[in-house]
């Protein structure tokens, strides 16, 4: 029963990465670029959240909507000042500009919120889940995370599959220069990745701090970049693959925890990117890109 | 052969630059300080100077001269700082002390970070560079992780170690605990001055630019510019990517080396070991200029010196270094950034002479 | 002409996805020789330099050079160093470099001194330093480039990075050089001065030449033999003139 209830922690946690993972994978595919400072708008979205909650009072639900909402905006303004103009310069460069935003970010909440930390109030109120007579007990927070991921994993599906937006976004990771030339806003493109990834970012902050309720202002640089660990593992680009890597992340670092060492077990999350890299670099429902000579 | 003789000498010149101004320097300071002119301030800067100017350098190989991002660069500095600490306090438990263990020292911290930069560089390096940025930064933390976690001690049976605590060691009554976990390890022997810090620095420069100037060097850099190019003319890239960071981890080694015998106490915070460090360390050499060793050294002194001297805005400290990455990028690399400048240096014909004159300059010298 | 031959390719095929991009392509180049493969946009010319070059790995097929070394499996370093040497369509060159360096990098695998004796300044960096500093500068000056040294290669004009990229090809000291569109953005005169020194280097280096060209004045100027390649399939093979007169050849690049 313990392994079980590990297991599904695990699945929990893994739910959070994946909806990170998200954010990751789309604008990665689409922009070309490793967006570092995904994390810390997760944390953002997290610290929003809990001033409108904790302090003005406001209803949880509507909270998170309106940090969602500020999110949106906060990720569109950082692509259009940071990485717009960077478009077509090396990677490095724009990597660097990444890690400078995503640091910026941390030391801004840093000097608004300070160093202490918040604690975070949950905001799922239903009773936990009872199975087998008590044996299992799966938390409310778990419950609602995983279903959510589901939702919102289904939901992208969707709309990258049925809408124009979708099919414009999946033309411009294909080829960014054919899709200007087909009359695809391209600028209007990215900017919308960015719009979504940061929008789900702040439900993805609200469910881990209500999963582990501490809230500082460095709290979304670790699950970001085990997020990004997880969309490599699934394979970097695609939705089902963040969602498998998201999940088999959460579960490994769950049960590593509990049976073989809590301070290690980052270590073994990041030895198992490690060989996947060697034995798969497109991960597991990724495509190999043939290099173009 | 002119040619050569030019380059040559202009190669020399600028090498020159950069140990004259170390060694003015270092003169400077050792005059001022024989008559008591620096403040204890100051004084207490001078071994971090060395320290961060030798991680700035030895960043430099891997980000401007090799083309790959590497943001673990104080993890590898923190394995050089365990272990050679270890060594040395184990030494100084013995009774054994003196300038010579140093030296041994610091080849501990060297071979270890060094072995450390071969381990993880061997798997990653033949992957794209993004991934080589997550991995280094996972490492990185990873590593000061560990230095948290670790309790190490020695007695007449050997080496103790664990995970848990002092107790967990079991070690006799002649034992010693080195490293107390968290708490890290205390009384290092006082080992590293400013004279120290001044030689490393050199040796270090003089690697790299020997480095950079030859066969191996020339390698490195024509991977960065081309890598298929570079592979059609029968260089292995995974090869000489690893030979540039693992020199550049020894080096951050040998930088920790520093840092540990500087102080009494030595644990691993984010301060010291963590992403954080490894942040200033990139913002140094973005600042300075990638693939330019004196302009590592000098963004290492004065942004060492500046937060120091204006004390009121060490909150800030990390909220401009954001913003010049930030700014610095947009500026340097930004495709409409540069075609601005070309339309800037139409409208004003005095920029375009001198932009016409500097780069006439420029595009003959080539790197 | 020696009958030796250098280069000789069977039932070479690579597939991408369900797209044969070449299929049971066969080839055979005697020493010496200055061989063409032409045909239209998308033919498949690059895919085989690539295959070749070991850039893409084939799905069947094999490649010999000069009759004992078996070429495909090897990956592109191990091709380089049995000797054969490529440049590229959109040029390559190591642009923050200069000219110079771009040529004594590619002389690496004949002057081989140890990073240590690089950073340590042994007796052998110097020796071979000196030496690769003469060759590099002999090589640029076959391609008028002497004067252009010290400059660094992305400021050059587009015509002499072409030929900075043959000289850097040729200093690998290839048995096999392989030229993807050298013409290529070429005005007439440029043409000219290339199709001489493509000769010039033939003869003086000792060296088979495959090329790949759209410009057909180059094509029939120098090509002894020649290749059409049309939909990743053998159009026709053989002397330029007899191959220049198919009626396939003619209706492929014509239209009907």
């Amino acid at each position: 029963m313990d392994f079980l209830t590990y297991f599904v922690n695990g699945l929990s946690l893994g739910s959070i990465y994946a909806i990170i993972a998200l954010g990751y994978t789309m604008v990665y595919g689409i922009a070309k670029m490793l967006n570092f400072a995904h994390g810390d708008v997760l944390m953002i979205g997290s610290y929003i959240t809990f001033v409108f909650m904790s302090q003005m009072g406001i209803n949880p639900i509507i909270s998170v909507l309106l940090a969602a909402i500020c999110c949106t905006f906060i990720g569109v303004i950082i692509e259009r000042i940071a990485y717009k103009p960077l478009r077509g310069a090396n990677s490095l460069a724009v990597l660097i500009t990444a890690i400078g935003v995503s640091y910026f970010l941390q030391n801004i909440s840093l000097l608004i919120f300070g160093a202490n930390t918040k604690s975070f109030k949950s905001i799922v109120t239903i009773p936990p889940l009872k199975l087998f007579d008590g044996q299992l007990m799966i938390s409310s927070e778990s419950i609602v995370t995983i279903a959510l991921c589901i939702i919102i994993m289904l939901a992208l599906t969707t709309f990258i599959n049925k809408t124009k937006m979708g099919q414009a976004m999946l033309a411009v990771s294909e080829d960014r220069s054919a899709s200007t030339l087909m009359g695809i806003n391209v600028n209007g493109t990215i900017a919308m990745t960015f719009a979504i990834g940061s929008f789900l970012a702040a439900f993805a902050g609200v469910l881990l701090c209500s999963a582990y309720p501490t809230l500082t202002p460095t709290t979304g640089a670790m699950p970001g970049i085990k997020a990004f660990v997880a969309a490599v593992i699934g394979g970097i680009g695609s939705i089902p693959g963040a969602f498998i890597g998201g999940l088999i992340l959460g579960v490994l670092e769950n049960l590593s925890k509990a049976y073989i060492s809590a301070q290690l077990s980052d270590a073994i999350v990041f030895s198992v990117l490690i060989i996947m890299l060697l034995v798969k670099p497109s991960g597991i429902l990724g495509k190999s890109n043939i290099e173009k000579v | 052969m002119d040619y050569f003789k030019l380059k040559r000498q202009k190669k020399a010149r600028y090498n020159l630059s950069i140990y004259l101004m170390i060694i003015i320097a270092y003169a400077i300071v050792m005059i001022l300080s024989s008559q008591g002119k620096i403040s204890s301030l100051l004084n207490g800067l001078l071994v971090p100077f060395c320290t961060y100017s030798i991680l700035a350098v030895s960043l430099n190989l891997v980000v401007g001269i090799s083309g790959e991002l590497s943001l673990g660069h104080a993890g590898f500095m923190c394995v050089g700082a365990f272990t050679s600490a270890v060594f040395t306090r184990y030494m100084k438990f013995l009774g054994v002390e003196g300038l010579y263990l140093f030296i041994i020292a610091i080849l501990i911290g060297a071979v270890t970070a060094g072995f450390a930069g071969l381990l993880i560089g061997i798997p990653v390096l033949r992957l794209k560079g993004d991934y080589l940025a997550i991995v280094t930064l996972a490492f990185g933390e990873i590593i000061k992780n560990i230095a948290n976690a670790i309790y190490l001690g020695f007695d007449e049976n050997g080496a103790h170690f664990s995970l848990k605590n002092t107790m967990a060691l079991g070690l006799s009554d002649k034992g010693f605990v080195v490293i107390k976990g968290a708490q890290g390890i205390t009384g290092t022997p006082h080992y590293s001055s400013f004279t120290a810090g001044v030689i490393l620095l050199i040796i270090v420069v003089t690697i790299i630019l020997n480095l950079v100037n030859s066969r191996t060097g020339r390698n490195i850099k024509a991977l960065r510019d081309n890598l298929i190019a570079a592979e059609s003319v029968g260089i292995s890239a995974t090869k000489y990517k690893l030979i540039a960071f693992t020199i550049a981890s020894s080096m951050a080694g040998v930088a920790g080396v520093l840092y540990a015998h500087n102080l009494t106490t030595l644990t691993a915070l984010p301060k010291n070991f963590g992403y954080n460090m490894s942040i200033t360390i990139l913002v140094f050499v973005v600042l300075g200029g990638m693939g330019r060793i004196r302009g590592s050294i000098i963004a290492a002194v004065i942004l060492t010196l500046l937060p120091e001297m204006l004390r009121g805005l060490s909150d800030f400290r990390m909220l401009i270094y954001s913003i010049v990455l930030i700014v610095v990028m947009i500026f340097t690399s930004a495709p409409a950034m540069k075609q601005y400048m070309e339309v800037l240096k139409n409208r004003f014909p005095v920029i375009k002479n001198l932009k016409a004159s500097v780069l006439k300059k420029m595009s003959k010298e080539g790197e | 002409m020696k009958e030796n031959i250098m280069l000789s390719v069977k039932n070479l095929s690579i597939q991408f996805g369900g797209l044969h991009a070449v299929e049971n392509f066969n080839l055979s180049i005697r020493e010496n020789e200055l061989y063409g493969l032409i045909g239209p946009n998308g033919a498949g010319k690059t895919t085989i330099f690539n295959l070749l070059t070991g850039v893409y790995k084939p799905t069947t097929g094999t490649i010999m050079l000069n009759g004992v070394n078996k070429i495909n499996g090897k990956n592109t370093i191990e091709i380089n160093k049995m000797g054969i040497a490529r440049t590229f369509q959109n040029i390559r060159l190591f642009h923050k470099l200069t000219v110079h360096d771009n040529v004594k990098i590619a002389l690496q695998n004949k002057y081989r001194y140890s990073t240590i004796s690089g950073i340590l300044r042994l007796p052998r960096y110097h020796r071979y330093e000196a030496l690769m500093d003469e060759e590099a500068m002999a090589l640029l000056k076959v391609f008028n480039l002497e004067n252009d040294a010290m400059m660094k290669s992305a400021n050059l004009p587009y015509g002499k990075q072409r030929k900075l990229e043959i000289a850097r090809a040729i200093a690998t000291n290839p048995k096999v050089l392989l030229l993807d569109e050298p013409a290529a953005g070429m005005n007439e005169n440029e043409t000219k001065e290339l199709m001489n020194t493509i000769r010039l280097i033939r003869d003086k280096f000792n060296m088979t030449v495959l090329l790949i060209e759209h410009d057909m004045k180059l094509v029939k100027g120098i090509c002894e033999e020649l290749t059409v390649l049309n939909f990743g399939k053998v159009l026709a093979q053989g002397e330029t003139n007899e191959v220049l007169k198919n009626k396939e050849v003619i209706k492929a690049y014509l239209g009907e």
